[in-house]
C-alpha cells in the first residue's frame, strides 16, 4: 500500500516503513538502546533526504524512550537530580545542534557531515564494544574471572569542583562533567537523529560511575527530553519533520521493542554487547564505503525554500 | 541581467513584428481539466490537451504540413544544484549553482523532433525544447543562461527528467486530422502544486505562424497536504503536536504492554 509522505515529498510503501520500525524496535528492545543510529541510516538508504530522516527519527525516539522511561519511573530506577543536571546540558546541546544543522543545510554540507559523523561515531563505539565484549567472552571461555570493575574508585573526573550529591545514585560529583555529557549528547542527537543511549550509558557508567540500577532509566529521561525538544526545534527552523513518517515508525518501533526485549533476555550480556557492537560497526562501515566510492550521481538538486 | 533584458526586448520586438503579419491560421486549444486535484492516492495522471488549427481565406492553400510545439511550464522555483568532487579521499559537495525562478515542471511536446521542424536560430528564438529553454543561473553574482552543454545545466535537466518533472517528447502531439490535434500531458505523483501555463506554437515549413496559451491548475487536497501546509506555516504548533503525538504513542505502548 503506497502512502504519500507530506514532508519527505515521496510516495513510500507503508509496510516497508512499518517493517523498518518493527525491525529497529526489535533491536532497540533487545539491546536497550533507542535505535536511532540504525533507523536514520535505513531511511537515508531508501531515499529519504538526510534532513527529513534525522528530523523525523527524533520523534520516533521520543516515543520509544517515553514508554521506556515510564516503566523505569514505576520501578523507581531514575535519579531525578542527575537527570535534571544532564537535561540542562542536553537542552543547550540540542539548541546548538539544531543551529549547526540549519547552517550546514544552507551550505549543502549537511549530508556529508551526517555521513562523516556516523563513520567516526559508529566505527569508534562499535569497535570499542566489539573489542571489550570479545575480550570478556574469551576470558569467560578460558575460565578466568572477569576483570573486576571498581565502581568506588575515583578518576580525574572526581577531582573537579562544584560538587553535588546525587542521592538516588549515591554519588558525589562535580556538575561539570555531567553538564558536558548532556551538551554532547544533545548536540550529537540533534544533528544525527540518534538518542545517543549507546554513547551515554557507557559514559555514565565508566566516567561518572553511576550505578547500574539508575543508569538506564536516567539516560532514557535525557533521551526523551532532548529528542522531544529537538522535534519541536527542527519543526520550527527547518520544517523537515515528517509527522506521518514519524508516526508509522513509532507504531512499528513500540511493537518491535516488546519482542526484542523478550529475545534479549535469552542471550548473555557479553554476547548482546558483541552483537550490538557488530551492528554499530557495520552501519559505520557502510557509511564509510558510501563516502569513498565514486558516486553514481555527481550532482544533487535541492529546492530552496521560499524566502530562504 | 543585462543580457536577459536584451533577450526580452528582442522577443518583444519579434512578437510585435509578427503581429503585423497577416495571420492566416488561428489556434484553438483546451485542456480536459482546468483544475487537477491530487489526492493522497494519486500516483500520476495524464491531462489531455485538444486543439484545432483554424484556416481561413488568407491561408495559402498548399500549406498543410503543420508542426506544433507545446511547452508546459509549472510554478517557478529557485533551485540549487551541487556538484561532488573527491577531496581527501571522500566525495563532497564542492561547487554549486543557483537556478533562479526556473519552472518546477517543464514539458515540451512536439509532433516530430524539434531539430527537424525549425532552424537552430528559430529554435533558440522561440525557446523550443529543453535545450533552448532559458534557465537563468546565478554564477557568483552574475546572472546568465549558459550553453546547453554546461555541466550544471545538463545535470539539473537530467535530474529533473529522472523525476518525470522535465521532459521532452518529440512524438507526443498526434494529429487526428490534418488540423485537429491532441497531446497527453503526464503529471507524475511528485508534481508540484500551482498554476501551469501551456504555450502552443504552430509552425509550417520551419516558420513560426501563430501561438496560443492556456493554463491549468494543480491543487493537492487531503490530509497530507494539510500536514505539509501546517509544517510550513505553523512550525511551532506542528512541532508541539508531533512531540505530543510521540509522547502519546510511548505512553499507550507502556500501558498496553505493561508487564509489572
Amino acid at each position: 500500500m503506497q502512502i504519500f509522505l507530506p514532508i519527505a515529498d515521496l510516495p513510500v510503501n507503508i509496510f516497508l516503513i512499518l517493517g523498518m520500525g518493527i525491525a529497529v524496535g526489535f533491536v532497540s528492545g533487545m539491546f536497550g538502546v533507542g535505535g536511532g543510529f540504525l533507523l536514520t541510516p535505513l531511511l537515508i538508504f531508501i531515499g529519504i533526504t538526510p534532513a527529513v530522516a534525522v528530523a523525523s527519527v527524533t520523534g520516533h525516539i521520543a516515543a520509544s524512550s517515553f514508554s521506556g522511561a515510564l516503566s523505569y519511573w514505576r520501578r523507581r530506577a531514575i535519579d531525578p537530580a542527575l537527570a535534571f543536571v544532564l537535561l540542562i546540558g542536553g537542552m543547550t546541546g540540542t539548541v546548538a545542534g539544531v543551529s549547526l544543522f540549519t547552517w550546514l543545510r544552507s551550505y549543502g554540507q549537511l549530508d556529508l557531515t551526517i555521513a562523516l559523523s556516523y563513520v567516526v561515531l559508529l566505527s569508534g563505539v562499535g569497535g570499542a564494544m566489539l573489542w571489550e565484549s570479545a575480550g570478556a567472552i574469551i576470558r569467560a571461555r578460558r575460565g578466568q574471572a572477569p576483570t573486576l570493575r571498581r565502581p568506588g574508585s575515583h578518576n580525574w573526573v572526581h577531582g573537579l569542583p562544584l560538587k553535588l550529591r546525587f542521592k538516588k545514585s549515591k554519588i558525589y560529583l562535580s556538575i561539570f562533567p555531567v553538564l558536558a555529557i548532556g551538551v554532547f549528547i544533545g548536540f550529537v542527537g540533534a544533528i544525527l537523529g540518534i538518542g545517543g543511549g549507546f554513547i551515554l550509558i557507557p559514559l555514565l557508567i565508566y566516567v561518572l560511575r553511576v550505578p547500574t540500577g539508575t543508569v538506564i532509566g536516567t539516560s532514557m529521561v535525557l533521551t526523551l527530553v532532548t529528542m522531544a525538544f529537538s522535534v519541536v526545534l527542527h519543526a520550527i527552523t527547518n520544517h523537515q519533520v515528517d509527522a506521518v513518517l514519524a508516526l508509522i515508525l513509532m507504531i512499528g518501533g513500540v511493537i518491535g521493542a516488546q519482542f526484542g526485549a523478550r529475545a534479549g533476555q535469552r542471550i548473555s550480556s557479553e554476547q548482546l554487547r558483541l552483537l550490538l557492537g557488530l551492528l554499530i560497526l557495520a552501519v559505520g562501515v557502510r557509511f564509510a564505503i558510501e563516502l569513498t566510492i565514486r558516486p553514481e550521481e555527481m550532482f544533487m538538486v535541492r529546492a530552496l525554500e521560499p524566502g530562504a | 541581467m543585462r543580457r536577459l533584458g536584451a533577450i526580452a526586448v528582442a522577443a518583444g520586438l519579434l512578437g510585435a513584428a509578427l503581429a503585423t503579419d497577416a495571420r492566416a491560421e488561428r489556434l484553438i486549444a483546451s485542456v480536459s481539466n482546468h483544475r487537477v486535484t491530487i489526492t493522497p492516492e494519486y500516483s500520476g495522471d495524464e491531462l489531455v490537451l485538444f486543439g484545432s488549427i483554424e484556416r481561413d481565406a488568407d491561408t495559402p492553400p498548399n500549406r498543410t504540413n503543420y508542426d506544433l510545439v507545446v511547452t508546459v511550464t509549472g510554478p517557478r522555483m529557485t533551485m540549487m544544484t551541487w556538484r561532488k568532487q573527491k577531496r581527501l579521499g571522500i566525495w563532497i559537495n564542492t561547487d554549486s549553482r543557483e537556478f533562479l525562478n526556473v519552472p518546477a515542471y517543464l514539458a515540451v511536446f512536439a509532433n516530430r523532433p524539434i531539430n527537424l521542424l525549425a532552424s537552430a536560430e528559430t529554435q533558440r528564438r522561440q525557446q523550443l525544447g529543453l535545450n533552448n529553454f532559458i534557465l537563468t543561473q546565478r554564477v557568483s553574482g552574475d546572472y546568465a543562461d549558459v550553453v546547453p552543454g554546461d555541466p550544471f545545466r545538463a545535470a539539473f535537466v537530467r535530474l529533473r527528467t529522472q523525476h518525470g518533472l522535465y521532459r521532452e517528447v518529440s512524438n507526443a502531439v498526434t494529429f487526428l486530422t490534418p488540423t485537429l490535434f491532441r497531446v497527453g500531458i503526464p503529471l507524475p505523483s511528485e508534481v508540484p502544486t500551482g498554476t501551469y501555463d501551456i504555450d502552443i506554437k504552430l509552425f509550417a515549413n520551419g516558420t513560426f505562424i501563430t501561438r496560443t496559451e492556456t493554463a491549468f491548475e494543480i491543487v493537492k487536497v487531503g490530509f497530507e497536504q494539510f500536514v505539509a501546509e501546517t509544517a510550513r506555516r505553523n512550525g511551532l504548533l506542528y512541532g508541539l503536536v508531533t512531540a505530543l503525538m510521540a509522547l502519546t504513542t510511548g505512553w499507550l505502548a507502556s500501558v498496553i504492554f505493561r508487564k509489572d
